[in-house]
């Protein structure tokens, strides 16, 4: 069978690849809208922190022999305390200002972290194995798909809904909606706000984290390797509406799926599809699919 | 080196010290060399510092076993791959400092660029990482050597062999940009000339990073082998997906553009039983050893072929001044162009009139990890190319400068 | 601002004097300095100046900025090399083109304000980038090479250096005086009262849209000359001129030099362009740190930039 002359097998598995780019997409996107909405900063080093993430799994494996499993708890929480601490330095500084300064510091920040780690482990980078767990493959009939591809959606998705029902459906997510909303307020109730806010950074940098270590199996860990996806991912939040959660997650895997359909009909514009489609959305939807206007 | 060859060359060079006057001349009283390189970005573990290691060390090597006459000196900077940076250094090194030859120039908008000042300003341009054919082509001067290698030679020494050895239909994953396109339609023309064919290709966007999508697409296809149209990152994880999704080793993967250093941050697993083609391997014989042994001391990293290829280029030109008796650019590069090289990297290399270095080539199978024994073990070398084959002939040259 | 009526102000915050010392001292400039590297200054100077009629004065971020930049250097290059045009042709040819797509991007882009806004003009410059790379007159990723500087109206040899040089002079002054008259016109009062406050703006009855409009298109034509004129002086055109990191680098050079200040764009253009070229040679790989580093320290120490600390300086000074 074929659908525009794409044997139906071949469009099937591309869907589900689709899939799996979208599960990275939306747990990064998922952690900028977090920090956009309680934070109003765009967080540029997010890219920069995603990469850390998969070179502390690496460096944690190769050093000091430290399996997957753990990294992949240890690794967020590592990098958020480092997340932590620039929002304890100098992000803190900036929450009176226009969004352009919050936007220009973090792109200095993922300046420098990105300059650093080339400079220390070279640009071809690193490989880390499949953990074995996940090695090898199961046959869907229509393709081949690896086990640890499998992982990643699974893994992903538990992460990202887990965080929504965290936010929409507990108390203290309830405690950092009203924090977006009035900070003066939820203070007055005797509410840390400044602590709430600090935590929340540290918990998207943790989610940037997170994906840096899922991916390292699967791509080169490379110190470039969060700045060419960062682009992308600050499109779908735009296109998924800033700060909606939901929107984030559901416009990650969408997307996802879009890129992967384009990389059969038209390859060359894969990476531009989203661009395309995130004018057209905020002509059409001002404040993105998801936002509130 | 034979008696007689030698005695060729004396005559050679004080043939030429004479016709450019009895007295020595260099201008400023230094011959200077400048390291135009990628110190900082994509290219900079290929080229980068090492290159400027590899400047160095032939400086020193030259001034320890020629003694010559003249002091050299070395300046290096980062292009960042930016052409109107490249640009803008070499016209200040050339205007300026007295700069004589700008070399390596990693990246072809780079050295299409400096080639065209050193032109303008009458001195060296010596390339050694920029890799794309239109340098000793439709874009070619007589002031500018392209030293190393070329995608010609890469993808026609590796689609040839592999062809050759039963690999007969093709799919290409092919860069979306020049040099990729440029590969593949080398290597297309190689595989259709050898009885292959080419089933299809697809152009991925650079840099791209989830190759998943297009190496299904190559398996769908049902070719036999998977061409590597492209370079960097986007092969390694290439090469490392397609092992993740189990296409290889039903389907052989063929990098039309490879460096040793991709096979290092690869590891050998995912790599085993490609076949690459390269100017140099640093286990290839004594001579190279001894060298590269030399070089890992201070770099840490054994050579690549373009830093190898930078010792050798830099060590010939500092011969041909010292030859000529003065860095006057024609003088030199009349005679690095007569004089052939003999060293570790190159045997009976010539400088044709495109500009186009040519040498030995070799063909080489990536180890099987338990085949390897010591670090750096990555290579066999299944056949070596002679120089005649491995590059693009006169005859098919766009040149201007080349006769027919 | 300044305040032009102290008695009490140095010499040096007269706008005459200022502006004249710094004409002269850009007429003797090529005899101390490196000319090429002062053209590569002056064409990055009037980039940011053009950037900053937006940032500075109708509070508008455009993350796109290298799209103007770069076409119209590709654009002055073809008419340059392959129509064979001479040169004022050429950067007319690449001004023009650039006015037109920033008219273009402003339109789909002023509908949107602050971040959205930002991420527009974003997402259209990398879809310019996009056509760059895969049109073919544009030679790909080897860039365009091999543009000939030619003759100025025909008679003027531009391949010597000092020619191009005063040419380029040229060209930033008038520039820089086209920004400076929009600034100080009734035109950039509407801008300014638009930045500070829209809906006010809009009551007094504004068509706010249309001045946003124009100045995105004025700052757009202007970043073309600057980019036409590049390509004339370094004989290329290529893709690093319109990817997204010159589109940041040229809100660096605003912030560093000082956001809505007039000279400030122009100095913290010619700071980057020095520190580039300084730290080549000297540091090598940590380039990118070291630029990182000037980002966060002018948003945490110095947010209004070299001039803008400077003119505060100088203010507190002469109050006192």
């Amino acid at each position: 069978m074929e659908i525009f002359g794409i044997p139906s097998a071949l469009l099937g598995s591309q869907l589900l690849i689709g899939l799996i780019n979208g599960s990275f997409y939306a747990i990064l996107s998922l952690g900028l809208a977090i920090i956009f909405g309680l934070l109003n900063i765009i967080n540029f080093a997010h890219g920069a922190q995603y990469m850390m993430g998969a070179f502390i799994a690496w460096l944690a494996l190769t050093k000091f022999g430290i399996n997957y499993w753990v990294a992949l708890i240890a690794t967020p929480i590592i990098v958020g305390a480092f997340g932590v601490f620039l929002e304890r330095t100098m992000l803190r500084k900036l929450y009176k200002l226009d969004h352009l300064y919050g936007l220009l510091l973090t792109f200095g920040i993922a300046l420098i972290i990105e300059g650093i780690f080339r400079d220390q482990f070279g640009i071809s980078g690193q490989s880390y194995d499949v953990p074995e767990l996940l090695a090898g493959g199961v046959s869907l009939g229509f393709m081949f798909l690896p086990i640890y591809r499998g992982w990643i959606i699974v893994a992903a998705l538990t992460v990202c809904f887990g965080t929504w029902f965290m936010i929409e459906k507990t108390k203290l997510g309830a405690y950092l909606r009203a924090g977006t909303e009035n900070p003066q307020m939820v203070q007055a109730l005797g509410i840390n706000v400044p602590l709430l806010i600090t935590f929340t950074y540290g918990y998207g940098v943790a989610l940037a984290a997170f994906a840096g270590v899922l991916a390292a199996p699967v791509f080169q860990v490379n110190p470039l390797m969060g700045s060419h996806l960062i682009i992308v991912v600050f499109a779908v939040v735009v296109i998924g509406g800033m700060g909606s959660i939901m929107g984030s997650i559901v416009t990650g895997l969408g997307l996802g799926l879009i890129e992967g359909l384009t990389k059969v009909f038209y390859p060359e514009a894969s990476s531009v599809i989203v661009f395309v489609i995130m004018v057209i959305v905020l002509l059409v939807r001002p404040a993105g699919l998801f936002g509130r206007t | 080196m034979t008696h007689k060859k030698l005695l060729t060359v004396a005559c050679a060079a004080a043939f030429v010290t004479l016709s450019a006057g009895v007295q020595a001349q260099y201008s400023g009283n230094v011959v200077k060399i400048g390291v135009l390189t990628d110190l900082s970005g994509t290219y900079s573990d290929l080229a980068g510092s090492g290159a400027v290691v590899a400047t160095q060390m032939a400086i020193d090597d030259f001034i320890a076993k020629e003694k010559p006459a003249f002091k050299i000196e070395m300046v290096s900077s980062d292009h960042q791959n930016k052409a109107d940076i490249a640009a803008n250094k070499a016209r200040e090194w050339f205007e300026r400092e007295g700069v004589d030859t700008a070399t390596e120039l990693v990246t072809t908008s780079t050295a299409l660029a400096v080639m065209k000042i050193a032109k303008e300003k009458d001195r060296i341009a010596l390339i050694n990482g920029a890799a794309s054919t239109p340098i000793t082509n439709e874009q070619c001067n007589d002031v500018s050597v392209h030293y190393t290698y070329d995608t010609y030679a890469l993808s026609n020494g590796t689609a040839k062999a592999v062809t050759q050895q039963g690999g007969k239909t093709w799919f290409f994953l092919t860069a979306d940009y020049a040099f990729g396109h440029a590969l593949e339609k080398d290597a297309t023309a190689v595989i259709t000339a050898n009885g292959g064919k080419v089933l299809g290709s697809v152009a991925h966007p650079f840099p791209g990073s989830d190759f998943s999508s297009f190496l299904l697409q190559a398996q769908a296809s049902g070719a036999q082998v998977i061409g590597l149209a492209n370079a960097g990152a986007d092969t390694t994880n290439a090469i490392k997906q397609a092992a993740e999704f189990g296409i290889t080793p039903k389907q052989s993967l063929a990098g039309l553009l490879m460096f040793i250093t991709d096979i290092h941050s690869l590891g050998l697993k995912p790599t085993q039983g490609m076949y690459l083609t390269t100017g140099f391997y640093w286990d290839r014989n004594d001579e190279t050893r001894a060298w590269s042994k030399r070089f890992f001391d201070k770099q840490k990293r054994m050579p690549t072929m373009v830093q190898a290829g930078q010792y050798s280029s830099i060590y010939h030109y500092l011969q041909a001044v010292k030859a000529a008796g003065t860095d006057d650019t024609g003088k030199v590069m009349a005679a690095m162009k007569k004089t052939p090289i003999n060293d570790f990297f190159a045997k009976n290399g010539v400088i044709r009139a495109d500009g186009r270095m040519v040498h030995d080539m070799y063909l080489v199978q990536v180890k099987k990890p338990a085949d390897s024994k010591y670090p750096w073990d990555y290579y066999t070398i299944r056949q070596t190319i002679p120089a005649d084959q491995a590059f693009q002939p006169l005859s098919q040259s766009r040149c201007p400068l080349v006769k027919k | 601002m300044r305040p032009t009526t102290l008695a009490s102000q140095s010499a040096l915050l007269n706008p005459a004097v200022l502006y004249t010392t710094l004409l002269v001292l850009g007429l003797v400039a090529p005899f101390t300095l490196y000319p090429t590297f002062l053209m590569k200054v002056l064409c990055f100077a009037l980039f940011a100046s053009a950037f900053n009629l937006l940032l500075g004065f109708a509070g508008l971020l455009s993350f796109g900025h290298a799209a103007f930049l770069g076409s119209a250097g590709y654009v002055c290059g073809l008419m340059m090399r392959d129509v064979g045009v001479t040169p004022e042709l050429g950067i007319l040819a690449g001004t023009v083109v650039a006015g037109l797509m920033g008219w273009l991007f402003g339109t789909l882009a002023i509908r949107r304000t602050g971040i959205y806004f930002a991420m527009i003009t974003l997402a259209l410059a990398q879809m310019v980038y996009f056509l760059v790379l895969q049109i073919k007159a544009t030679g790909g990723e080897d860039g365009l090479q091999g543009v000939p500087r030619g003759h100025l109206f025909g008679l003027i040899d531009l391949s010597n250096n000092m020619a191009m040089y005063y040419t380029v002079y040229a060209v930033f002054c008038l520039g820089f005086f086209i920004i400076y008259r929009t600034i100080h016109s009734p035109f950039g009062q509407i801008l300014k009262a638009i930045r500070e406050n829209e809906p006010r703006a809009i009551s007094l009855g504004y068509d706010v849209d249309k001045f946003k409009l124009l100045a995105f298109a004025i700052s757009a034509a202007l970043s073309g000359t600057a980019g036409a004129t590049k390509t004339l002086v370094f004989q290329l055109a290529s893709l690093s001129d319109v990817h997204w990191h010159m589109s940041g680098e040229v809100v660096l050079m605003t912030l560093l030099g000082g956001l809505g200040t007039i000279l400030g764009p122009a100095v913290g253009g010619a700071t980057i362009v020095t520190i580039e070229n300084q730290l080549a040679e000297s540091v090598g790989s940590w380039v990118t740190v070291i630029m990182g580093a000037i980002f966060v320290a002018c948003v945490l120490l110095f947010r209004r930039g070299i001039v803008g600390e400077i003119q505060a300086l100088l203010k507190r000074a002469g109050m006192q």
